[in-house]
Order: structure tokens, then C-alpha cells, then sequence
């Protein structure tokens, strides 16, 4: 019992987070046909601005400026960089942003070193918010639930109940339609990889201090965004979205099953201290994902919600 | 200018190079960047500071010593082309201690090396990989370790256990790669025969340097039920998993090797007082000589950053000082055939060099976190305390071998 709640409490914000990383992704996937590479790197970029500028002055001005000051340099990539080379085809684009993403990574070493920052949870949110079979929860942790929430809500609105979200909606598909009809479809595109960013660096701001603020921190949690891309489906916010919580919760749940191959698989005479046999279901998590991808790939190409296939 | 006077500049020229540059020339081979760069850099600058200190006492025999720096990542494959790069560089000495999956992969690399190369033979200088099978088995005779391995660290923790009768249920986490599992074979084996009627609750393997947020293992410990949590956890592993623990509010105590690493004690604040165990060969506020609380001072002063933690970093340059000037030289094999089964006096004790297995032989220390010590940790007031009872004679720590060492002939 304490392992299914541990287990949902920790996925659901884990995935409300990797919701808030590939939300963007996914917006630019679908809409430039762009595989951004880069994007965990705004989401790296995320932190790092917020830790200097929590230095500076204090965490609640971080957590609005931050991920503007992200958007901000995702639109001049857009504006300078993408457009540019996006005249010279996809692949071009996919090169560009892989470029990028070592580029932005080397940068941050220059400037903040190649360890960890202390970037810390603010004090106001450093107590625990309640207590359940003997562990208590941090506040933090329910601010972080509550940012995604808002989040989530507020990128809905946007999409589905304002014009902006419907001339973005219609750019997704139709963008020589929407350009014709007198719309400035570059400039979408650039508001969109702006958005898509900022929202990578507002995860940024509200997770490198609960996890660790590093240059690897890009590197680490690209491959999982684009897992949450592929299994939701290119093209669906709502796919990305029952993706996120999926994997969080899968990653999660794993950690707390201690059950070995042997346990799991007894019926065919595994041995408990064979190779195979020793292998915990918690030892895995980690692969979860990727074993996800793979199975996703194969048997439903077009992902969970997705309306093309890959 | 005269031609004389010429020659002379020119000669002075010489000695001044010569002088500038390093006669015997140390590879440090850990990780400098990422994750486990702190870890990394705590040991660097250690051996750093114990240069500087024998080139200014005279260096030895007469010739000057530099350590240089090699990022390896903690990747064995990425060791070995720093192994290679040092070598060309001129290396014969190699320190490395961050993760025994790299100094199995060094050891070995080394091995092969001095067999394809005799006469242009390095040393492994091993300062924390402490995988028990590298002094067992695995021995070679150009690897020597300064730090007490894991059995033996275990056993200093399972001897205290013995005593505690209000442990009943033991939970295990490690790192998933030879050290974790050798940490929980040795805890496993050793609780059995000391403490027969302590449940083992869980025995968990995570992998390595990837783990950003420890609160699900937390969080499944707190669910076993465990009395207490054996760790060799060490570096950004040691470090988050108690920023967890603290999160978690829980009071488990945890006895760990590396409980030192770099931020674990200000992670968890005040909450480890008497929580937080490690079994080190030194702690800085043991009695010491003045000169020993001179240089654990000037270590601050230089590096606020870290702590003097790698009292064995020190141990390893003196003790290669000293073999090299019983050697009356400073080649590898002479100074290896120096090392077997020298004693050296080091500030909290003596220590042996096993002739056996070329395994360090000194006094183990168990320590608990507390606010009523001389030099706090990680820039704040809690430091490390001795426990009543817990100082392990050199004596008492040794563990047997099943080393057979080949050695080479003697020059």
C-alpha cells in the first residue's frame, strides 16, 4: 500500500514535470517538423538562470524571469539560427540543433564550471507538508505539483480558448493555409519555439533544485523527453501529456517493486542467483522508458494519441 | 658578452629548466568533471598540497615531483586513453581512487603495459577503489592501496552493529557495479555470522552517478522497516541520497563508508547527530601534532571549497618519499620493492604497506557527526566525532589474503 502511494505521488509529479520539458518539444515537433535536439538544454539553461538570479535577488523573481530570460534566447535561435538553415531541409535542422545543444553545454561549463551548482529549494518552501507511513513529504514537492497544474491549465487555455491558440492550431497543420489567410507564419513559429523553451526552462527552474543543476543535466534528460515525444504521439499535447504521467508513474512503480526475475518468472526454474535470476524489476527502471519506445515503435507507430505515424 | 660568460648563462639556463620542470612526473586519473567531479577535485588538490610540501622540504632524493590532473569521467574506457596520454606524457606514477570498475580497468592496463615494456614499468597507487579482490585474487604487484578495502571497513561497521542490540533489520543500498556489490556481499556474509538474528530487509543496487532524486529508495526503505541503512555509496550518490533522507524526515541511522563525501553532512544538517556514521583512516579532529592541525589548516585556506578528507592522499606521496629514499631512487621498481612491507609513521598512528598483497595495514576510525568539534564540515559547525570505542587498531582491522603476488626479479 505504501509502495502504490509512494509510487503515484512521486510519478505524478515526475511526469507533470516531463510534461512541462516535452509539452514544448512536441508544439515545435509538430508544428516545424523540428526534432530540437537542444531542448533539454533550455531546460538546463532554466536552471542555471534561476540560480543566478536567486543569487541575486530572490527565488520568486527567478521563477517568473528565468524561463522568460529562456524564451527570450529560444526565439533569437529561432529567429537567427533555425530560420535560416531551416531553407536547406530537415536534416540541416536536425544537425543545427544537435550543434546546438553541445554548443550551449560547453557554455555553461565556461561560465558556472563543470560541477554542480548549489542551486537550493527556497527556504520559505523547505519544510515537510505532511507525513504519510513515516516519510514526510516536502512542500517543495506539492509547489512543484501546483506550478504543473497551473501550467497545464494555462497552456490549455491558451491553445483552446484564445485566437493565438487557434491560429497556432491551425499553423500545426496547415501553414500555407494560415499564411495565406494574411497570418505572419514565421512569427508564429518563433512565438511557438519561445514558448516551447520557456516552458523547458520554467521545469528547469522548478526541478534543478531538487535534483542537481550540472552540465550533464541536459544530456540526461534528453533521451527521456524524446521518448515522452514518440510514445504520446507527434502532433498530440493530450498524447504528451497521458505519455508523461505514464512513464513517471512506470519509472516510479519499478523503483518500488524489489521482486527479482526469479520471483517474477518461477515457473520456469529460474534460479534466483543465475545472471538472469538476479535481475530486480527496480534495477530496470531507468530502461523502462526506453524498453516503452521500442515496443511503441514496433507495434503502434503512431504513438498513443498521435494522427501520423512517424 | 664573452663566450664564457655566454656558456654560463647558458648552463644556468639549463638548471633553472631543469629545476622548473618535474623530475618524477604523477598522473591523477579521476573524474574532474560532472557528477563526480567534486569527489575528483577533493582528492586533486590533496595531492596537490602534498607536492608542494615535499618539493619544498627538498623534493626526493633531490629531484622535484608534480602531480597533474587526468579527467577521466569515472569511465573505464575513457581511463584508459588518459592511462596512455600519461604515459606519453612521461608518467611512471598513477593515483586513481574514484570507482574500482576504473582501477580494475587501470590494474589491468597497467599489467600489460609493464610486460610489453620492461624497463619503462609505471605504479598504480590505488587511494580509495576498494574492491577487496584487488589485493586478493585480482593482486598485482604494481598496485598498492591506501585505503582500507571493503571487507575491512565492513567489518569495523558490522563489529559495531554486533554491539547495538536495537538493530534487528538491516536495509542495503548501493551502487550497481563491483564496489556495491562487493559492499553488500561483505555486509551480507559478515551480518550473518555476527548478528544471526538481524533480517536483512532490503538489498538494493542503483546505478551509478545517474540517480538525480533518491526519494523513491528513501522512501522504500522507510516502508521496510529497517533499524538501519549499511551504504558504500560515495560522492554525488552519497551526497543526494541524503538530501532524500532529510526531505523524508525519517531517523534511520546510516553507517556508510563515504559518509565524508563532499555536501552529505550539510545535507543533512543537524539531522546527522548520531545518525550519520563512516569508517575512515582519519578524521581531523582526532589529537593530532600541531603540524598536522597546521596542514589540515592551510588545506582549508587554499581550497575553502572542500574539506581535508583525503588523509590518505597525503599518506600515499609520503610513504612513496620515503620508499624511494630507502631505494635511494625514484624508479618504479625499486620504489615497489621499497613499499613491500614498509612502516611508516603517519600523524594518527603507523601504517604497513602488507608485503602479501600490497593492501595498506593501518588503524580504522569510527565516527559519528556532531556540533562539539574543532573543524566542521562542508563551511558549517557539524564535524566529525570519534565514537567511544571507536578507533580500530591497525592490528584488529587487518583481514587475511589470498593473494599469491608474482613479483619481478629484484634489481
Amino acid at each position: 500500500m505504501e509502495t502504490i502511494v509512494f509510487a503515484l505521488l512521486n510519478g505524478v509529479i515526475y511526469g507533470l514535470l516531463l510534461f512541462m520539458l516535452s509539452s514544448g518539444l512536441t508544439l515545435i515537433f509538430s508544428m516545424m517538423g523540428v526534432l530540437n535536439f537542444a531542448h533539454a538544454s533550455f531546460y538546463m539553461l532554466g536552471a542555471y538562470f534561476a540560480f543566478t538570479i536567486m543569487g541575486a535577488t530572490s527565488f520568486w523573481i527567478a521563477l517568473f524571469l528565468a524561463p522568460v530570460l529562456v524564451g527570450l534566447v529560444g526565439a533569437v535561435v529561432e529567429r537567427y539560427g533555425l530560420r535560416r538553415v531551416h531553407a536547406n531541409g530537415h536534416v540541416a535542422e536536425l544537425l543545427f540543433t544537435f550543434g546546438l545543444a553541445y554548443l550551449i553545454e560547453e557554455i555553461v561549463k565556461i561560465f558556472y564550471g563543470k560541477t554542480a551548482v548549489d542551486y537550493k529549494i527556497p527556504s520559505l518552501l523547505d519544510f515537510p507538508a505532511f507525513t504519510i507511513y513515516g516519510a514526510s513529504f516536502p512542500a517543495y514537492r506539492m509547489f512543484m505539483l501546483v506550478i504543473a497544474i497551473g501550467m497545464l491549465i494555462g497552456l490549455w487555455f491558451l491553445l483552446k480558448k484564445t485566437r493565438a491558440g487557434l491560429i497556432i492550431q491551425a499553423a500545426l497543420t496547415h501553414p500555407h493555409m494560415v499564411g495565406h489567410l494574411g497570418h505572419n507564419v514565421p512569427l508564429i513559429f518563433m512565438t511557438v519555439f519561445g514558448i516551447g523553451c520557456a516552458l523547458a526552462g520554467l521545469a528547469g527552474v522548478i526541478a534543478g533544485n531538487i535534483f542537481v543543476t550540472d552540465p550533464a543535466m541536459a544530456v540526461q534528460m534528453g533521451p527521456i523527453v524524446f521518448v515522452v515525444v514518440v510514445v504520446g504521439g507527434i502532433g498530440s499535447l493530450e498524447g504528451a501529456f497521458l505519455a508523461s504521467i505514464l512513464i513517471g508513474l512506470l519509472q516510479n512503480f519499478a523503483v518500488g517493486i524489489s521482486a527479482s526475475f526469479a520471483d517474477i518468472f518461477w515457473f520456469t526454474g529460474l534460479s534466483p542467483t543465475s545472471e538472469i535470476g538476479d535481475i530486480t524489476v527496480s534495477s530496470l527502471a531507468p530502461v523502462l522508458p526506453f524498453l516503452l519506445l521500442v515496443l511503441m515503435l514496433i507495434f503502434r507507430p503512431r504513438g498513443l494519441m498521435g494522427e501520423q505515424e512517424l | 658578452m664573452s663566450i664564457k660568460t655566454a656558456a654560463l648563462a647558458a648552463a644556468v639556463s639549463v638548471v633553472a629548466v631543469s629545476s622548473a620542470m618535474a623530475d618524477v612526473k604523477f598522473a591523477f586519473i579521476d573524474p574532474l568533471s560532472g557528477p563526480m567531479g567534486p569527489s575528483g577535485e577533493a582528492g586533486y588538490t590533496s595531492f596537490l598540497l602534498a607536492a608542494e610540501h615535499i618539493n619544498a622540504n627538498g623534493g626526493v632524493n633531490g629531484e622535484q615531483i608534480e602531480v597533474k590532473g587526468y579527467d577521466n569521467k569515472v569511465n573505464p574506457k575513457e581511463s584508459l586513453v588518459q592511462l596512455q596520454k600519461a604515459i606519453d606524457d612521461g608518467v611512471r606514477y598513477i593515483f586513481q581512487g574514484n570507482g574500482s570498475s576504473v582501477a580494475a580497468a587501470i590494474i589491468d592496463a597497467v599489467n600489460k603495459h609493464n610486460q610489453r615494456n620492461p624497463g619503462d614499468e609505471v605504479l598504480f597507487f590505488n587511494y580509495a577503489a576498494v574492491t577487496p579482490d584487488f589485493t586478493n585474487d585480482g593482486c598485482s604487484f604494481w598496485h598498492f592501496r591506501f585505503d582500507a578495502h571493503a571487507d575491512m571497513k565492513m567489518a569495523a561497521i558490522t563489529d559495531y552493529i554486533q554491539g547495538q542490540d536495537d538493530i534487528k533489520k538491516v536495509y542495503l543500498i548501493g551502487q550497481d557495479y563491483i564496489f556495491g556489490q562487493a559492499v553488500a556481499a561483505a555486509a551480507e556474509s559478515q551480518l550473518k555470522e555476527k548478528r544471526p538474528d538481524i533480517e536483512i530487509v532490503g538489498n538494493e543496487l542503483h546505478p551509478l552517478a545517474k540517480v538525480k532524486d533518491f526519494t523513491p529508495y528513501i522512501q522504500k526503505i522507510i516502508s521496510s522497516g529497517a533499524d538501519a541503512v549499511i551504504t558504500g555509496n560515495w560522492g554525488a550518490d552519497m551526497q543526494l541520497l541524503m538530501k532524500a533522507a532529510a526531505e523524508s524526515g525519517s531517523e534511520i541511522p546510516y553507517f556508510t563508508f563515504y559518509g565524508g563525501s563532499l555536501g552529505a553532512v550539510s545535507a543533512l544538517g543537524e539531522g546527522a547527530i548520531d545518525r550519520l556514521y563512516q569508517v575512515t583512516e582519519a578524521i581531523t579532529n582526532l589529537d593530532a601534532s600541531d603540524e598536522q592541525y597546521a596542514l589540515i589548516e592551510e588545506y582549508k585556506q587554499r581550497f575553502p571549497e572542500y574539506d581535508y578528507y583525503y588523509h590518505r592522499a597525503f599518506n600515499a606521496l609520503n610513504m612513496f618519499k620515503q620508499a624511494a629514499e630507502t631505494a635511494g631512487s625514484n624508479d618504479p621498481i625499486p620504489v615497489a620493492f621499497a613499499l613491500e612491507g614498509m612502516t611508516y609513521e603517519e600523524p594518527y598512528g603507523t601504517a604497513t604497506m602488507r608485503a602479501d598483497d600490497h593492501q595498506l595495514q593501518q588503524n580504522l576510525y569510527i565516527s559519528t557527526v556532531s556540533k562539539d568539534v574543532k573543524y566542521g564540515v562542508d563551511n558549517i559547525d557539524l564535524g566529525w566525532k570519534l565514537l567511544d570505542g571507536g578507533k580500530i587498531d591497525a592490528a584488529a582491522a587487518e583481514q587475511p589474503t589470498t593473494c599469491q603476488m608474482e613479483r619481478p626479479e629484484k634489481p
